[in-house]
């Protein structure tokens, strides 16, 4: 009996083994090539940094990076501020069902679906697309997965530090800098790492609320139109770097909420 | 005073996500009922055209496909995915914790770099080829790329980590006594898995099976990447209508109908896991 549980678990054990496999070898395997020196993207000729140096003087991919880091941080800015603000009011009074439904449903509805809905409503209220729609666009979602990640350290909050501040004389805004917000700091912090990486990455959305204007071209835009066709040697080395930056940004956000497994994510 | 200050507070989030997300989706409802303009945009008469075009063999197909394909990933996804949250359930905390974030990682990269990674994987020069023709298993590369198995692939790879999520927060929640005592009175480990282990856990079969399917669906990227753009699925049709025929209101009908399916499995997957905790509160009297 014990010997038959035993070899399950063994075998449980190799599958799950088999499955990290899946999960990293494509990873692992496209890191590998972007140090390959042949312009062949596939095929190992030697070691070489040659394609990152090539990356440098890549004028589009560089702006299309740019464009991204801004849309990332405005949106960031944008919706820790609405999406903490939403966190703490949800947080002092159990919110209705519906609430909670409206606040998840942009966590829940396919990416297509809210990338042709707000690309309609833009052209109903004559909205120019532009690095500002796309902004806009990525606020919406945002702000749900803020609310989300704040809200976990509401969870272990004493309420009664709160009401003590404010027994003692302080305002409410200085019950907030001085006690709420320490207290909730490290899940704003993991909350505005985790948005500017989901708004960083963010494709469908972006691709149909940016418009035909050159400074809306986002990082994932200009991906796509490079892969669309093939694979190409300059891509494997982009992946890389943002494959690098984007499991520090998660790693420091996980380290902050490490109490709590981390939430859902948009994909 | 404590409503003004409950207005504040979640005011301003709330009609961020009503202004963006609700008046959106509704527009799209409301333009999926009206004709399509002569220059492509939407003239604001009413028709049910759109509704039935969709039923048309050319577009149902689509669906069918679409229903195909992203009912092979979710069964794939789930096959694969059942054992490996199994394991991870059985683990110290530690090594759980671990093992999860090993699992959410590719998550938090950027999807299209996950769907290239595995144009690099399947094309003619790609590792699984040449790995096979250095092991004399085939004389000429297999074509893996741009079809429905490096569609499955792609989806599986993107979308099995929800899956592991959603079937390790159920497994995780049954604790060992239920199966000791199944095996106790005699069941092989078999019948415990089908009798007890499966039932339980059950919602969180529902609960990742939905949300792989509806990802699945809606993807546009997958299928233009890994399938090379031959299959079209609902999330390719709903980005032709929008962006290449421009027929507004065609597109926002299939878009709606997803959105109805969509919901229509949530609901499925509530009823089911209502009835679970229904049935479990009984037990537990």
């Amino acid at each position: 009996m014990m010997f038959r549980a035993m070899t399950i678990r063994r075998w449980l054990s190799a599958h799950l083994a088999l499955v990290y496999v899946f999960l990293y070898a494509p990873i692992l395997v496209l890191v590998a090539l972007s140090f390959n020196k042949a312009g062949l993207p596939t095929v190992w000729t030697g070691f070489s940094v040659e394609w990152y140096g090539k990356l440098l003087a890549n004028q589009k991919i560089l702006s299309a990076v740019g464009n991204s880091l801004f849309i990332a941080a405005v949106a960031t800015a944008i919706s820790v501020v609405i999406g903490t603000l939403l966190a703490m009011g949800l947080e002092e009074r159990r919110p209705r069902v519906a609430t909670e439904a409206l606040i998840s449903a942009p966590m829940i509805i396919p990416d297509i679906v809210m990338a042709i809905s707000l690309l309609s409503f833009y052209s109903l209220i004559k909205l120019t697309l532009g690095a500002h729609s796309v902004i806009l666009s990525h606020t919406a979602f945002m702000i749900s997965f803020v609310c989300v990640v704040v809200r976990t350290r509401f969870k272990h909050f004493d309420r009664s530090i709160i009401e003590a501040s404010i027994d003692l004389g302080a305002s409410e805004i200085t019950t907030f800098r001085r006690v709420t917000l320490p207290v909730i700091a490290p899940g704003v912090i993991a909350a505005a790492l985790l948005g500017f990486t989901l708004s960083f990455d963010e494709f469908i959305i972006a691709y149909f609320t940016a418009g035909p204007s050159s400074s809306s071209i986002t990082f994932p835009m200009q991906i796509y139109a490079m892969i669309r066709f093939g694979v190409t040697p300059d891509v494997n080395a982009v992946a890389t770097i943002v494959l690098l930056v984007s499991f520090f940004l998660i790693f420091l956000s996980q380290r902050l909420t490490r109490e709590e497994p981390a939430q859902g994510a948009k994909p | 005073m404590v409503l003004s200050r409950r207005i504040v507070l979640t005011g301003p989030g709330i009609a961020w996500i009503v202004a963006l997300l609700v008046i959106p989706c509704l527009l799209i409802l409301g333009n999926s009922f009206f004709e399509r303009g002569v220059y492509g945009g939407i003239d604001y008469i009413f028709t049910l055209e759109n509704y039935a075009r969709a039923a048309d063999p050319l577009y149902a197909a689509v669906f069918w496909n679409s229903a195909q394909v992203a009912g092979i990933t979710t069964l794939i996804s789930l096959l694969v995915g059942y054992p490996a949250a199994y394991c991870i359930a059985q683990m110290n905390p530690r090594r759980q914790l671990a093992c999860l974030i090993l699992v959410m990682l590719p998550l938090w990269s950027n999807y299209l770099i996950r769907t290239y990674a595995w144009m690099v994987m399947l094309n003619n020069e790609g590792l699984i080829n040449r790995v096979l023709i250095g092991a004399g298993l085939i004389d000429a590369p297999l074509p893996l790329l741009y079809n429905d198995f490096a569609i499955i692939i792609g989806l599986t790879y993107g979308y099995m980590p929800f899956m592991i999520l959603a079937l390790f927060s159920s497994i995780s929640k049954l604790g060992p006594d239920l199966r000791e005592a199944s095996t106790d009175l005699g069941a092989s480990a078999f019948t415990t898995f089908r009798r007890v282990t499966l039932p339980l856990t059950l919602p969180g079969i529902a609960a990742g099976s939905v949300f792989v399917f509806v990802l699945s669906v809606g993807n546009f990227v997958t299928p233009d990447l890994l399938g090379g753009g031959k299959r079209t699925m609902l999330g390719n049709l709903i980005y032709d209508q929008f962006l290449t025929a421009r027929d507004w209101p065609f597109g926002s009908a299939i878009a709606a109908i997803v959105v109805f399916i969509m919901m229509a499995l949530l609901t499925a997957q509530a009823i089911i896991v209502n009835r679970r905790s229904r049935e479990d509160g009984e037990a537990g009297q």
